[in-house]
């Protein structure tokens, strides 16, 4: 017997706002569309759903070139062309140079499926436009053998965005839309302990600290998230980093130690370290 | 009962359809939410909003239609069994505590005694029956039972019988009649591009190909094409200095933000108004000056021009020769801003003040006319409207 509500896993945190939306979504057979700061767990989401619910799950990675047709299947002309040439009596028939893609396969799965389509937001402008049917009514027709395609089960749809283009609006009514806000401190600590349990109480209170601090630190081109904290943590475990290191009261050792990890842009670097040093000089 | 709801966000800018209210219902009648008027909030946000642009809007609809959530609130907790509630408090709490845990009647006197609280309570506190605080039986505070209850800040699975989390707006910040970063600069501008093909050919076209193996009865026939390049050629003036020290954030992402869009980017500053000099390094702008004539001559009409300032002057600095700040200059600026309207059909003008503003200044009216209103507000919305405005095909 598989689970039917998702509450979160041993290895993900999932806010009860969160745990509701993916809950409505699998209830009323709806796509969950997710959006949220990058590193916030969003592609993570379908994976854990799966694996709480047991079910299989099938990833869809968008990226620019991709086409709403390469999910459904595509006719590989170009071998087909060649197999004509050389004579190969697979020719004749035209199913042999169908290939399936994803949401094909999603659809054809004995048990319902988790479908993840990921950074949907990255193809063209029109791709979403192209699924409309397929996600509404969860089939399509393939004009080369003339034959429709329906989903055995209606597959729980989640779609990761990162915002980097406008979802177009007939597409959005048909889905529902949660945004993954950046989890505060309590949850955060929560989440640290999932992934490293056996982490010092007061390791975890100073890096929190550290960790919000730089957040805070006005005009950072890419705040630190989540995942970033977690590498973070585990590089400051494998360099055996004490607590108190991380107290910025010191001024020499004003910087939290392997910021690296933390910030990812040059600029970033340049402004957080002016910051403190204005703040030295201030006291 | 939602109807109203509806029409309220409709109002208020969240584009909502019918659709999603009949899901929301359905939803609801799925028991997806229940008993809970935060759950009903984030299932009615869930389904009805999809931006997150549009939270804080949402938001404020929310709190104000339920404010005090008694309709809403009452009419879903009435389907829920009244055992269900029984066995959770039984479950959760003794029989002595639950008798002393008494409703203190309407909601409005719910909200008066906290703030009467508010004002006596001086530190922290948990357990008890009066103050606010973790555990114990107080109206207020978290983690505790009391039927009517208000939650105080902390997340966690208790009772969930609070309200007015909406309140906190965290999704401010995602308001897009707010300005803007990089990011989305960028995107706002990427809709300017337009794709030509141009140069040597060097990539395959693989349906060409196709197509003409096909119509050669199946012998390979290969079809080469140029690559796709971006042909959108920007001309980008931007106004330094005096009322403008304000907006220079908003506008070096904006110049940053161009810079990487476009591939023909050309850019000079100018100080309030166009007049016959501009100049394009910030330092040596006494040094180094391009006479506007040379300009008007050197890029021609098919570049888009875009203006960048504030528009705020005094009215002679437009309209007066010699009216400029810092020089004496023989001819007015209208006239120049006319010289840059007739050549540069595709001209546009953005204005980092807020859109709602620009009636009560008369310099910044006398610029709309002169660009023929094509004058917009640096929000997303105003760059979105701005782009359509050069993108647009000119009569001539």
């Amino acid at each position: 017997m598989t689970e039917t509500r998702f509450v979160g896993t041993d290895r993900y945190i999932a806010t009860a706002d969160l745990g509701m939306a993916v809950n409505a979504a699998i209830t009323l057979g709806r796509p969950l569309l997710i959006k949220g700061e990058p590193g916030t767990g969003k592609t993570q989401l379908a994976l854990e759903v799966s694996g709480a619910l047991g079910r299989p799950i099938f990833e869809w990675h968008v990226k620019s070139t991709s086409k709403a047709q390469q999910g459904l299947y595509e006719y590989d002309a170009v071998s087909r062309l060649r197999d004509s040439q050389l004579g190969d009596p697979k020719v004749a028939d035209i199913r042999n140079y169908i290939v399936r893609g994803k949401l094909w396969e999603a659809f054809d799965s004995e048990t319902q499926p988790v479908l993840l389509i990921d950074e949907i937001d990255k193809a063209d402008i029109e791709f979403p436009n192209d699924l409309l049917r397929e996600i509404d009514r969860m089939e399509f027709y393939v004009y080369e053998t003339r034959e429709l395609v329906k989903a055995r089960h209606r597959p729980i749809i989640i779609i990761t965005s990162n915002n980097e283009k406008e979802l177009p609006d007939a597409f959005l009514r048909r889905c529902f839309f949660h945004y993954i806000r950046f989890p505060d401190a309590e949850t955060m600590e929560k989440i640290v302990a999932v992934h490293y349990p056996n982490l010092k109480k007061e390791l975890l209170a100073e890096a929190l600290g550290a960790f919000y601090k730089v957040r805070e630190t006005p005009g950072l081109k890419k705040k630190p998230s989540t995942s970033e904290l977690l590498d973070w943590i585990k590089l400051l475990l494998a360099e055996d980093i004490p607590p108190e290191a991380l107290r910025s009261d010191d001024p020499k050792k004003a910087i939290p130690p392997l910021y690296g990890a933390l910030l990812k842009n040059e600029q970033d670097v340049h402004l957080f370290e002016q910051l403190i040093f204005l703040n030295r000089r201030a006291r | 009962m939602l109807v109203r709801f509806f029409f309220d966000l409709r109002a208020a800018g969240v584009p909502v359809s019918i659709t999603e209210l009949l899901s929301l219902l359905q939803a609801l009648e799925a028991r997806v939410a229940y008993c809970s008027a935060e759950e009903f909030y984030w299932l009615a946000r869930l389904t009805l909003v999809k931006d997150e642009r549009h939270f804080d809007r949402f938001d404020r609809v929310f709190a104000e239609h339920f404010a005090g959530a008694e309709r809403v609130f009452e009419k879903i907790v009435a389907e829920v069994p009244a055992e269900w509630l029984q066995m959770m408090a039984e479950r959760l709490f003794t029989e002595e505590e639950r008798a002393k845990a008494q409703a203190l009647g309407s909601w409005d006197k719910l909200l008066e005694t906290l703030r009467e609280r508010l004002k006596e309570q001086k530190e922290r506190h948990a357990g008890g029956n009066k103050w606010i605080g973790t555990g114990g039986t107080s109206p207020f505070g978290s983690g505790g039972y009391n039927p009517e209850g208000i939650r105080i800040g902390n997340e966690g699975q208790r009772q969930r019988r609070a309200v007015k989390v909406w309140e906190a707006r965290e999704y401010r910040n995602f308001d897009d009649r707010r300005e803007l970063g990089t990011r989305n600069l960028k995107m706002a501008l990427r809709r300017l591009r337009k794709f030509a093909r141009q140069g040597a050919a060097d990539e395959l076209d693989l349906d060409g190909t196709i197509d003409a193996t096909a119509r050669n009865a199946g012998w390979l026939d290969l079809k080469l094409r140029p690559e796709r390049r971006n042909a959108v050629k920007v001309l980008l003036l931007l106004d330094v200095g005096g009322s403008m020290d304000d907006h220079i954030r908003l506008c070096e992402e904006l110049f940053s933000a161009a810079r990487s869009e476009f591939k023909h980017l050309e850019h000079f500053y100018f100080h309030n108004f166009i007049y016959e000099t501009l100049w394009k390094d910030n330092r040596r702008r006494h040094s180094e000056k391009t006479a506007t004539f040379d300009l008007l001559r050197t890029f021609n009409s098919d570049y888009r021009v875009i203006f960048v300032g504030d528009a705020a002057m005094s009215p002679y600095e437009i309209l007066q020769p010699g009216g400029s700040v810092e020089h004496w200059n023989p001819e007015a600026g209208a006239e120049w801003m006319r010289r840059f309207t007739a050549h540069f059909p595709k001209l546009i003008w953005l204005n980092p003040t807020p859109e709602e503003h620009w009636g009560w200044t008369p310099s910044i009216r006398m610029t709309q006319e002169l660009v023929e209103d094509r004058m917009f507000p640096l929000t997303l919305d105003g760059l979105d409207r701005a782009m359509a405005a050069l993108r647009r095909k000119v009569l001539s």
